[in-house]
């Protein structure tokens, strides 16, 4: 029977990874903006495994709003990387250390 | 009109007319200005004798706060005013003798570039001096102290364009601060050992002071304040060594030589000790210094004065002799013989400098009296006060210096038979020093006025002081009247005010309760007055079995020789060789400031600004510290990478630390 730890349990690891996929990623720029959206969607998915468990649908509505909040970010964040690109002529990660003190 | 709203009208008329002029001088024009400033002066003048009135006529005594300027910790800092005999009678001089010199101004600097500034100047000065004599504590006294020496800085530079001028006001100013130090301390162990700066509660706690020691050593806290005072005084005052400014301060012009730096601004020391009576009085020590100092003065100055050729420096060397003899008065107790000789002194003395100025302005701006003579048939008035300026300073009875002069002598000879140490040389001392001034003073005159009329063929090439670019042989004048009244307005004073005071400063208790002239003092004073000797006619009359008249006439026949016979001076001049070459170089002291002491100074502040300011300053705390934050940066900057990841990195370690620790804590 699948309960509610291994609905977590999928959930955390999806989120270590996505972590994980900005930590260590030194090459591309667009997995890094995957990997913020599936740390989002790990979130998602403890609010629906919360919603549904303890019978609450506030959980639910929470992922409409983050949902939302995501499209507009990766819109924005797309934008951002296409004048990065048009700039620097690369999507390599290695590139941006312009923040550098 | 309250007496307190009468000496705030004293003080503050000069300010005012002061401050309008200065600030609005060009807008008001020459004429509105002389009068805003002449009014200011004679309001003051007006109102001080108005003063002097209540206290001759009824014992005025007034002490009190005008207002608190600060408060630190438990000390109240204020402004405040102190009315009694002395403070009334150095107004009266103040105030008088600087109306006399703006009115004298105003023939004297007409057609000057800075007219209206000069004006400015001397109502300051004026200010400042009544703020000093007026004070009834030691901040406002220095404050008073340092106004009238910022106002003689000033004006030593007037003519700032003219290099020589520049460097004497600086050597005026440098010096003073060598004085204003010494000053400055003692104030300071005034406050640390009395815990007040007001006068009478100074006074008041003298008992319990006196017989303490300072801190670590076995002097007397008295006779160390006294002293630390007194080289305050000996800058002001011109006493020896500190007394080089005084002679170059002759660049000013006249009427500032003869209101600022000999009549007024240069007693203020002489003031301070007599003001400062009661604890002087204590410390026998610092008497004696004071004595000592005043007798170098009196002879050794004034010996100088026999060899100049500028009739201002002549008149300048003998003020630094009369302060010696004011300073010997002091020195020997007799404090209001000291203001005695003051008083006749400001009067002579600024008679003495304005007639001066009269005889340059009558030749057209010279100075050098070796290209004067025979000029008494030109300007009438200004030889007759002159001859009365001199005879006042000589001491011939009856003109004021006498009295003032002959109870110095007095004084001197009493505390020798005190047993004062050091006595016996300041007795000698004002001795020959009353037939050296009667020689100076007279040679002055004989030079100036009497003669062949060497201006006539003296050649024209000396660009000098004040040059109006004249040229071709001058022919003297009369000054006008606005330099010709106060002359004479001045020459009565100089006659008859000492026989008009005498009975007020010597033996009277006009200042009882104000100067404490020392016991040995009064012993003498009250035994005198009780053989009736201490009145202007015994005096006189005693002055002819007494050497001191007979020195001064000699005096005045030794300058009438050396005139009548040139061959007489040049073999003095050929015995006393080496003499007169020490007194040409001014005893080396100028050598000795300039050549030695600047460099000294300047050497060890070169040494302190290279290790203090250059290497521990600027390299250790300001550079240093910049330094380290430098290198520690360079260490940081490091985790600083640029790289989007690697600051996410960071992020979520900390908020897993901060998880770690915040769970801990409220697990716990």
């Amino acid at each position: 029977m699948i309960g509610m730890n291994h609905y977590l349990i999928l959930s955390a690891i999806l989120f270590a990874i996505s972590v994980m996929g900005i930590f260590l990623n030194r090459k591309n720029i667009i997995v890094v903006l995957l990997s913020i959206e599936l740390m989002l969607l790990a979130v998602n998915f403890n609010f629906v495994t919360f919603s549904s468990f303890l019978h609450n649908v506030a959980g639910q509505i929470f992922v409409f709003f983050t949902l939302t909040v995501a499209a507009a970010e990766s819109a924005i964040g797309l934008a951002i990387l296409i004048i990065l690109f048009r700039n620097l002529r690369s999507i390599n990660v290695r590139d941006m250390d312009q923040l550098k003190g | 009109m309250s007496s307190m709203h009468l000496y705030l009208t004293i003080i503050l008329a000069p300010l005012v007319s002061s401050t309008l002029v200065g600030l609005f001088g060009c807008a008001l024009g020459k004429k509105l200005s002389q009068l805003l400033c002449i009014l200011g002066v004679l309001i003051s003048t007006v109102c001080s004798v108005m003063v002097l009135n209540q206290v001759l006529s009824n014992g005025l005594y007034f002490d009190g706060p005008l207002y608190t300027w600060l408060t630190v910790g438990n000390q109240t800092y204020s402004v405040g005013v102190l009315i009694d005999s002395l403070t009334a009678t150095m107004l009266t001089v103040v105030t008088s003798v600087s109306l006399m010199v703006h009115i004298y101004t105003i023939g004297y600097m007409a057609g000057e570039d800075g007219y209206t500034r000069f004006f400015s100047y001397i109502s300051l000065f004026t200010f400042m001096m009544i703020m000093l004599v007026m004070s009834n504590n030691f901040i406002q006294l220095f404050f008073g102290w340092e106004g009238v020496g910022l106002v003689s800085y000033l004006l030593i530079g007037f003519y700032f364009k003219r290099e020589s001028a520049i460097f004497a006001n600086l050597k005026a100013f440098l010096i003073n601060r060598i004085g204003d130090l010494g000053f400055l301390l003692g104030i300071g162990l005034v406050l640390a050992y009395f815990g007040t700066l007001n006068y009478a509660e100074v006074f008041a706690k003298l008992n319990e002071i006196t017989g303490q020691t300072f801190l670590g050593t076995g002097w007397n806290v008295i006779t160390v304040i006294c002293l630390l005072l007194f080289v305050g005084a000996m800058g002001k005052s011109a006493q020896f060594p500190l007394h080089v400014w005084l002679p170059d301060s002759m660049e000013g012009p006249t009427p500032i030589s003869a209101l600022i730096h000999a009549a007024t601004m240069v007693t203020a020391g002489i003031f301070m000790v007599a003001r400062l009576s009661p604890m002087y009085d204590l410390s026998e020590t610092a008497l004696s210094f004071i004595a000592i100092v005043g007798a170098i003065n009196a002879l050794f100055l004034g010996l100088l004065g026999l060899i100049q050729t500028d009739i201002k420096r002549v008149v300048a060397y003998s003020t630094l002799s009369q302060l010696g003899y004011m300073a010997v008065a002091l020195g020997c107790g007799a404090y209001s013989v000291g203001i005695f000789h003051l008083m006749t002194h400001a009067f002579f003395k600024a008679l003495l400098f304005l007639a001066a100025g009269s005889v340059i302005v009558g030749m057209h701006h010279e100075q050098d009296m070796r290209k004067m003579g025979g000029l008494w048939k030109y300007m009438p008035i200004t030889y007759l006060v002159t001859i009365v300026g001199n005879l006042a300073l000589a001491g011939i009875p009856p003109f004021a210096g006498f009295f003032s002069k002959d109870m110095i002598l007095e004084a001197a000879e009493n505390a020798h038979h005190h047993g004062l140490y050091g006595s016996s040389f300041v007795v000698f001392c004002v001795y020959a020093a009353v037939f050296v001034t009667a020689c100076y003073s007279f040679r002055q005159l004989f030079m100036t006025f009497h003669g062949e009329e060497r201006f006539r063929h003296a050649h024209n090439d000396h660009h000098g002081h004040d040059d109006h670019g004249h040229h071709g042989p001058v022919e003297p004048h009369e000054s006008p009247w606005v330099i010709t009244v106060p002359l004479i307005l001045l020459a009565i004073p100089s006659v008859i005010i000492g026989w008009v005071a005498f009975s007020k400063f010597v033996p009277g208790d006009f200042y009882q309760n104000v100067i404490f002239n020392a016991d040995f003092f009064k012993e003498f004073t009250s035994e005198a007055m009780t053989k009736g000797e201490l009145s202007p006619i015994a005096m006189m009359m005693h002055s002819l079995s007494t050497p001191p008249v007979y020195l001064a006439l000699s005096g005045i026949i030794a300058a009438y020789i050396a005139h009548k016979s040139p061959a007489f001076v040049a073999a003095i001049k050929a015995i006393f060789k080496p003499v007169i070459y020490v007194m040409e170089r001014k005893y080396f002291m100028d050598d000795l400031f300039i050549n030695l002491l600047a460099p000294l100074g300047r050497g060890i502040g070169k040494v302190l600004w290279s290790i203090g300011d250059v290497l521990l300053i600027d390299g250790l705390i300001v550079n240093g510290s910049a330094r380290v934050i430098g290198v520690f940066s360079k260490i940081f900057r490091r985790a600083q990478t640029g790289y989007v990841n690697s600051y996410a990195t960071f992020m979520v370690l900390g908020i897993l630390i901060l998880l770690t620790f915040c769970t801990g804590l409220i697990l716990h």
